[in-house]
């Protein structure tokens, strides 16, 4: 069994907070020098980025699980991850359909920008990604995992934009195939508030909009080797198959 | 005392869930669609008027033993909502209007 360093909740300049210097190649540069094996990359309600991440990623050795950070109609943040690029545009077409059309103001939230790889503007979406779907916690879970996706709530502990600052504690029968939380807190300390999600899978990452942040949350999967299959594995803790995480720190 | 029958016949809000708690009293009201906050702050015998349509909104409203849930804006209750509501008794209301609207409707009601 080998070892592997994740940072699973990366932004990129196409996040509307995603800092200029987020892209796709510092991104890579930066998750390199910091030993991160598997990149996690997740835009706000959008995938545009993850496959040019991957692209470039490989050249580096880094495995990109390629997803978007939704936010639902509760505008509680959740992690989603696609084994393939097919499913990943499947499920950019359902944040087509459910993305209100409400127009990004660049002063007030940045630029929201899609790169190529001599780090050219091929794209600008219009639309204001870190508006609310018009789509519920549990649709969002349906859809993600009809195209056999990962679904992980974000930052659950969190004062904004978390299962518990939105609907005031974790639901008892979620079906997320792990949960995050972030470096304010411990998987001990959030199943002493909520005990019945004990049996849940809990990762950390940085949630980074900056270099400087990548790789300040680390889940380590322990697993043969790096593909969808054997992360979702670890993730259920199947065929001995794990994850921990690692004590924080750059 | 005004129960939640008629609060619902003055203000013509729709019984979506919960018939079987509609005798229940109202003491008050409380408006928020964070969650954190209604089970901080909403008092017992309390009407709760949000936007929120999750079922976690029903596991809040019977810890805190509100007396009924308004739905505003036409919103409608997730089904596993609506079940618990008629489990619990505590009925879910619908109203077309908003959350701005609503409440100072029944804020005028419940201050005579």
């Amino acid at each position: 069994m080998n070892s592997f360093r994740a940072d699973l909740h990366v932004h990129t300049v196409l996040s509307p907070c995603g800092d200029l210097k987020m892209s796709p190649a510092a991104i890579v540069e930066t998750a390199a020098r910091r030993g991160i094996d598997i990149l996690g990359i997740t835009d706000h309600n959008s995938t545009k980025h993850g496959p040019l991440v991957s692209k470039l990623a490989r050249e580096k050795g880094i495995f990109v699980l390629c997803g978007a950070e939704v936010t639902t109609r509760e505008e509680a943040h959740c992690l989603t991850f696609f084994e393939n690029f097919e499913t990943l545009a499947a499920f950019q077409q359902y944040l087509d359909r459910h993305l209100p059309d409400i127009k990004n103001d660049p002063k007030y939230f940045g630029y929201q920008v899609v790169l190529d790889e001599q780090e050219m503007i091929v794209e600008e979406e219009e639309r204001l990604l870190i508006s609310g779907l018009d789509q519920g916690l549990d649709q969002v879970e349906t859809e993600v995992h009809r195209l056999g996706g990962l679904f992980i709530p974000a930052h659950i502990d969190r004062p904004r934009y978390s299962l518990t600052s939105q609907l005031g504690f974790v639901p008892q029968d979620l079906k997320a195939d792990a949960l995050e939380v972030s470096r304010f807190t411990t998987p001990e300390e959030m199943i002493r508030q909520f005990p019945w999600i004990e049996s849940y899978t809990f990762i950390r990452s940085s949630d980074a909009h900056h270099p400087d942040t990548l790789g300040s949350g680390i889940t380590i999967f322990d697993m043969e080797n790096r593909n969808f299959g054997e992360i979702r594995k670890a993730l259920h803790k199947q065929d001995n198959r794990s994850t921990r995480i690692e004590k924080p720190g750059i | 005392m005004m129960t939640i029958s008629d609060i619902a016949q003055k203000l013509s809000l729709k019984v979506l869930s919960g018939q079987g708690g509609i005798n229940r009293e109202v003491t008050g009201g409380y408006v928020s669609d964070l969650l954190s906050d209604v089970m901080g702050h909403a008092q017992a015998g309390h009407i709760w008027i949000t936007l929120q349509t999750h079922k976690n909104v029903m596991a809040i409203a019977s810890l805190k033993d509100l007396a009924a849930v308004i739905l505003v804006s036409s919103h409608q209750p997730n089904e596993d909502t609506a079940m618990q509501s008629n489990e619990e008794e505590i009925p879910v209301l619908g109203t077309d209007l908003s959350a701005f609207e609503i409440s100072g409707k029944l804020y005028e009601i419940l201050k005579t």
